[in-house]
């Protein structure tokens, strides 16, 4: 068959030239590495040389093709470690942590060098580093304040977008506890070390970590990212505003907002807190230990009364949504259709958050407004399910009737046969 | 002359009336302790009279098709007049009658009424229960909420199961690989028209047959009554058991308006194909049973798998269900114990399984 | 067991039961038939006739009327179980759209200031044709076709079953 002998001879020139091509691929490629020799011998070491290959083949810098010494300097291509780690070819040993954002800088500031592999990646972190609190401080000579390598890791560095990445939007408050929370390494700074425990109680947490919800804030939607400072007392609205814009549109035409600003007082965080934000219920309006109006206010005063009239409304909207809720489930659970009016409880429910939501202008006349529209609502809905509530009722007195209907032909039918039968 | 004699006369001259009915008037039902159980057949045909009416009502109001099902249903309910009345009578007659179909069953079973000659009548007759639950399968659907379009899903994939021809079965109860709005349009037809149609002729057959060969008696009171002709007690079915038979269909129907009155039937959730499962999706009680069977069995009996091995054997049971009465001994011989037995057993067997079914999470 | 036919009577019998008694038996049966009939026949003639408020089905609602709308302002409206926004663009022609905010389903509405579709709670902003463009949301609101159909303005659901 010496036609099949020839194709199977141009098989097999196929097929070395295919195996031939893939190592070739394969060493150019270096395995998604380029020539990297350091790691043959710190691949073995122990902490703190060791730096495994499975580690740094993690690193976003190695995939992008980057070695060792593109940040270490030396030699990646020499096998002696003589020649590798030599002063000559620029080796730089241990990098300095007062080093290290100058260094990370030298690239990352660089947008002409950034383009090449990520054109939208910003390029102006250094520069907000500067500006911040950790900058200022590793200026004058603090080095036990945060550098780049302190927050997105080295020799594992991956993309803020991976999840796994320790300044993923999920990750983030964690990793700025590691310093901020260990009490004994922030001793003699002066600032509290409970943000990340009180954070963790949060709303704001729960959204975040809990049900996954990225446009919740963590520390560095409030506090800034590499320029990380606190927003300053006079501006926290400003923060909080970014995404509670009604409430803070609502603050800045009130009397609070005024009065808190000549008192040096931080705004939001007077009454909600900072970190241990809790979802805000009525009792803050109240009198009891969650109240928060009689930290200032003396009781009696035209303000007490303001919020006595605030806390009454609340809760008489409150109260008037529950009455209708439990008819219409009362009506409901005897079999009556009342979808409509449990839509427009959602109407009701509406007015009582925007109530809520209007009580930060602290001005009675709107607060009413808005309670009012939603008494309105949760009355016609009390309406409707009392008029289920009759329905159900006119519908048993009709299964009576006819019930007694169909017992009178019953007892005629006994008396009949009786009688035909006698 | 009075009026009824009046329109008798008519009909007469045109229709030979009278000569029509009267073996309508010559017939007897038995008298005897047992008689009772005489009623179940009448009720179910009530309840399927029943079923005609509220459906062909419903029918007024239903569209069919995924979008529209459900929000017609809740028309229904919310905004027609009576709308909740009849939907709900629809849903529970459609459930006292599968019960009463085969309360009927089992006691022509235990009265051996299938015996010669009545063997058409016990094989109409389970054809006829076999409809009824293939009413109660396709009309479960109809109201296209989560319930349903999962029972229906679960129900649809264990006919699948059946070796060869399961899955051209199952494509083709479903109009399709999944169950789709094509799969309630398709169910739809075989609710309101297939199955009606075959339900109609397969009951006509049944009831003509009842009516030419009179009502049976159990094999015990029979012998004593042939030994001892003066014995025998016998009631004129029309005016007396006619009228006594009226008396439990009003009993029927009350029940039912109660029913309805005091336990609507539920709206349910528009059902959503994206969504998971509920968990612990069940089928409905009467096919609880076969369910609870099918998840008792080992995924592997021997080389066979174990799914299949119950699809198989339910349908050889059914099969062997219908011919009955052709395993009874023809002559007057004692009727054979073991078949008694086996009623007995299937009985224990599904109530059994349907409380187990129930209970089970 | 005696037979009976209302009409037949044995010759020489006396005469059968007082009247009374026996009309009364008549009459309640008469009255029992007569009764549950009703019962039965007064649901269904009331059922047979149709409700003032037509069912159009799911699909499609009358989101608002023609003139209802001035250019560059929105209404909610219902759709179902939940609420929509029909929004009169200031070219003059109009959208409509679900309101349930993706983000913790709030209802949003119409700024005719941004001419975009916002959301009050946490200032998620969509632009006119649902797609989410800032703040929170994650996915853009569901659409709906509108069409004007004399002084009505419908609003349709895109899917098929």
């Amino acid at each position: 068959m010496a036609i099949l002998r020839n194709k199977l001879r141009w098989f097999g020139a196929v097929r070395l030239a295919g195996l031939a091509g893939f190592v070739v691929l394969a060493a150019c490629l270096g395995f998604g590495q380029a020539a990297n020799s350091c790691l043959n011998c710190h691949s073995g070491l122990p902490e703190p040389l060791g730096v495994s290959q499975e580690t740094f083949s993690q690193d976003i810098h190695a995939q992008k093709g980057l070695t060792c010494a593109s940040c270490h300097g030396g030699d990646p291509n020499a096998d002696d470690p003589e020649q590798a780690m030599s002063r000559k070819a620029g080796w730089k040993g241990k990098i300095e942590r007062k080093q290290i954002p100058q260094l990370c800088g030298s690239c990352h500031g660089d947008p002409a060098y950034i383009r090449q592999f990520n054109p939208s990646l910003r390029t102006d972190q250094l520069a907000q580093y500067y500006t911040s609190i950790h900058g200022k401080r590793l200026a004058m000579g603090d080095t036990k304040v945060a550098v780049c390598t302190d927050c997105h890791s080295v020799h594992d560095l991956r993309a803020p977008s991976d999840t796994r990445s320790t300044v993923n939007p999920v990750n983030v408050a964690t990793t700025c506890s590691r310093c901020h929370s260990d009490a004994e390494y922030m001793k003699g700074y002066g600032i509290p070390t409970d943000q990340f425990a009180k954070y963790s109680t949060s709303v704001h947490h729960q959204a975040l970590a809990v049900r996954g919800d990225l446009s919740a804030p963590t520390c560095t939607t409030c506090h800034g990212n590499h320029g990380a400072a606190p927003p300053g007392v006079d501006r926290v609205q400003n923060v909080c505003a970014n995404c509670h814009t009604f409430q803070a549109q609502m603050y800045e035409k009130s009397s609070h907002f005024k009065a808190f600003e000549a008192a040096s007082l931080p705004g939001c965080v007077v009454c909600h807190s900072n970190h241990a934000i809790a979802h805000p219920t009525d009792a803050k309006l109240g009198t009891g230990p969650d109240s928060v109006c009689m930290r200032c206010h003396a009781p009696g005063d035209h303000c007490d009364r303001a919020r006595a009239n605030f806390y009454a409304g609340l809760k008489q909207l409150d109260l008037s949504i529950k009455n209708a809720d439990q008819v219409l489930s009362v009506a409901e659970a005897s079999g009556m259709e009342v979808s409509a009016a449990r839509l427009a409880q959602d109407q009701a429910r509406d007015s009582l958050t925007k109530a809520r939501v209007t009580i930060h202008s602290f001005q009675a006349d709107l607060v009413n407004q808005d309670i009012q529209v939603g008494l309105i609502i949760a009355a016609k809905d009390l309406q409707a399910g009392k008029a289920a509530m009759v329905e159900r009722n006119y519908r048993r007195i009709g299964l009576g009737v006819s019930l007694l209907a169909i017992a009178i032909a019953l007892i005629g039918l006994r008396l009949y046969i009786k009688k035909i039968e006698q | 002359m009075s009026p009824v004699n009046k329109v008798r006369n008519w009909l007469d001259q045109r229709f030979d009336w009278d000569a029509l009915i009267a073996p309508l008037r010559k017939k007897t039902v038995p008298m005897h302790g047992l008689s009772y159980w005489y009623f179940l057949g009448g009720i179910t045909l009530f309840l399927f009279l029943i079923q005609v009416l509220t459906g062909i009502l419903l029918l007024l109001y239903y569209r069919p098709g995924a979008n529209e099902a459900f929000e017609s249903v809740q028309y229904i309910m919310t905004q027609v007049k009576f709308g909740w009345l009849i939907r709900s009578i629809h849903s529970w007659s459609a459930n006292l009658m599968i019960f009463t179909a085969f309360a009927h069953m089992f006691s022509v079973l235990f009265l051996k009424a299938y015996r010669k000659p009545r063997e058409l009548t016990w094989v109409s007759g389970v054809v006829l229960l076999f409809l009824v639950m293939g009413f109660g399968f396709s009309g479960y659907l109809l109201p296209w909420n989560t319930l349903a379009y999962f029972a229906t899903k679960v129900g649809t994939e264990i006919t699948g199961q059946v070796p060869v021809v399961g899955r051209p079965m199952m494509i083709f109860l479903r109009g399709g690989e999944d169950v789709t709005g094509a799969t309630l349009s398709r169910f739809f037809g075989f609710h309101v028209a297939v199955l009606p149609g075959l339900a109609t002729m397969l009951i006509l057959l049944h009831v003509l047959l009842v009516q030419r060969q009179g009502i049976s008696v159990p094999p015990k009171l029979e012998a004593r009554w042939t030994a001892n002709p003066s014995a025998r007690r016998e009631m004129k079915f029309f005016p007396n058991f006619m009228l006594r038979e009226l008396m439990a269909w009003y009993v029927a129907l009350g029940a039912l308006g109660a029913l309805a009155a005091l336990f609507p039937w539920n709206l349910g959730v528009k059902a959503d194909p994206f969504a998971s499962a509920p968990a612990g999706i069940k089928p409905e009680w009467y096919f609880l049973f076969m369910f609870q069977t099918l998840k008792l069995i080992p995924p592997k009996v021997w080389f066979l798998d174990g799914e299949v091995l119950g699809v198989l054997g339910f349908g050889l049971i059914g099969l062997l269900w219908l011919l009955l009465p052709f395993f009874e001994s023809a002559g007057p011989s004692r009727p054979k114990r073991w078949i008694t037995a086996a009623g007995v057993f299937a009985l224990a067997y599904m109530v059994s399984m349907s409380v187990y079914g129930y209970l089970a999470k | 067991m005696a037979t009976s036919d209302e009409g037949i009577k044995n010759p020489g019998d006396r005469p059968s039961a007082p009247v009374p008694r026996r009309g009364f038996i008549e009459v309640l049966l008469g009255a029992g038939f007569l009764a549950t009939a009703v019962a039965f026949i007064y649901p269904v003639l009331r059922y047979l006739v149709p409700p003032k408020a037509s069912d159009l089905g799911s699909d499609s609602v009358v989101a608002g009327r023609v003139g209802e709308l001035k250019p560059n302002s929105g209404k909610i409206f219902r759709f179902g179980s939940r609420p929509g926004l029909l929004i009169r663009t200031a070219n003059g022609d109009y959208r409509a759209m679900s309101a349930v905010c993706t983000h913790l389903s709030c209802t949003v509405q119409y700024r005719d200031d941004l001419r975009q579709v916002w959301c009050a709670c946490h200032n998620g902003k969509y632009d006119l044709n649902g797609r989410n463009v800032s703040g929170p949301p994650p996915r853009p609101l569901e659409t709906y076709e509108v069409q004007v159909q004399g002084d009505e303005i419908f609003a349709r659901r895109r899917r098929e079953s």
